[in-house]
């Protein structure tokens, strides 16, 4: 592992009550990547909802995303959606419950430079599913902020965020 | 700017005969998260992979998974209970010098609150099988994690099994 290859946490956001977004705002453009851990129920509702997120402020339809997920019986579900107006950050978007939180990891690769649109890996897991999901944001500019909030509801209290940078040296 | 947090806690890596289980004890209380990287096989030598799974606290009840997992040509979903479990070879036939891998990330492992985990695991038989495993796993419990162990599912863990333990700080 290189020297820099670690994770260094540039902000972190820890729920009081039930919130409708929260945003991580002036990211340093200093790493290669960068690893949004996520730890977070949804207020109420029932199952069928996402953690979403734009960056930069584009709500525009310039997303998309590409999944794959288990309920833990049947056949995996697989799609795939080619002009949203958000990533989608769990494609079986069940909100956990009031004892478990959905545990969600995901990086956004090489989030910084300015001549290629923007990728990121998630993995998401619930009581309910397995998600793996590949997003792009067909943009190249640099990511510089994000919102998050569910598609339905709030993020729910006791919710957590974090949001690291890795370097590649 | 913040201080790097990956921090890496224990390793341990199996000698020779193999072992049971494999344990880090006393976990510190003061990062957010853990991460547990494994490079896993076990002696079992009824096929070429196999799987391991974790327990915490020194227990293996209250846990819980769901298994999405794909073998180059079909994917499945599974569930149980008994352990948060991810991919490992095994010691059957193909198996020589193949190891499978894992990472499994246990977010806030000092709350609260029920401790989810997300597993992202492989495992391949010198190009004649292989197995993606990814898991969401689920300890139903509200204590703080400060032990964990990770058992093979048949077997003994076999030599040169490594187990690399991190811990996370969010600030």
């Amino acid at each position: 592992m290189a020297s820099g290859a670690t994770y260094t946490p540039i902000a972190t956001q820890t729920l009081g009550s039930n919130t409708p977004s929260i945003s991580f705002n002036s990211i340093p453009q200093t790493y290669t990547d960068l690893v949004l851990v996520s730890s977070y129920q949804m207020s109420g509702g029932s199952a069928g909802y996402d953690l979403c997120i734009q960056v930069n402020g584009d709500t525009g339809n310039n997303y998309s995303d590409t999944y794959v997920s288990s309920t833990g019986s049947g056949t995996p579900p697989s799609g795939r959606n080619t002009s949203t107006n958000k990533f989608i950050l769990d494609a079986y978007g069940y909100p956990a419950t009031s004892t478990s939180y959905t545990a969600n990891v995901t990086t956004f690769l090489n989030y910084s430079n300015t001549t290629t649109y923007k990728t990121s890996l998630t993995r998401a897991n619930s009581t309910y599913g397995v998600d793996a999901i590949v997003n792009l944001w067909r943009n190249t500019a640099a990511i510089s902020s994000m919102l998050l909030f569910m598609s339905s509801n709030n993020l729910a209290a006791g919710s957590t965020f974090t949001l690291y940078g890795l370097a590649a040296a | 700017m913040a201080n790097p947090t990956l921090v890496q806690l224990a390793t341990t890596t199996v000698g020779s005969g193999g072992v049971s289980s494999v344990t880090f004890s006393s976990i510190p209380q003061t990062y957010t998260d853990l991460k547990l990287v494994v490079s896993g096989k076990t002696d079992y030598t009824g096929a070429a992979y196999d799987l391991g799974y974790v327990g915490f606290n020194g227990v293996t009840t209250n846990l819980s998974f769901i298994r999405l997992q794909g073998s180059g040509s079909a994917a499945s979903s599974t569930s149980g209970t008994g352990g948060i479990f991810f991919r490992a070879n095994a010691s059957g036939t193909g198996s020589t010098n193949t190891f499978g891998n894992a990472e499994i990330y246990i977010p806030n492992y000092t709350g609260s609150t029920n401790k989810s985990a997300s597993v992202d695991s492989v495992e391949e038989n010198n190009g004649t099988e292989a197995y993606t495993g990814l898991f969401a796993g689920l300890w139903s419990s509200t204590a703080a994690i400060t032990s964990l162990t990770a058992y093979p599912n048949n077997g003994n863990w076999a030599q040169y099994s490594t187990f690399y333990l991190y811990g996370i700080k969010n600030s």
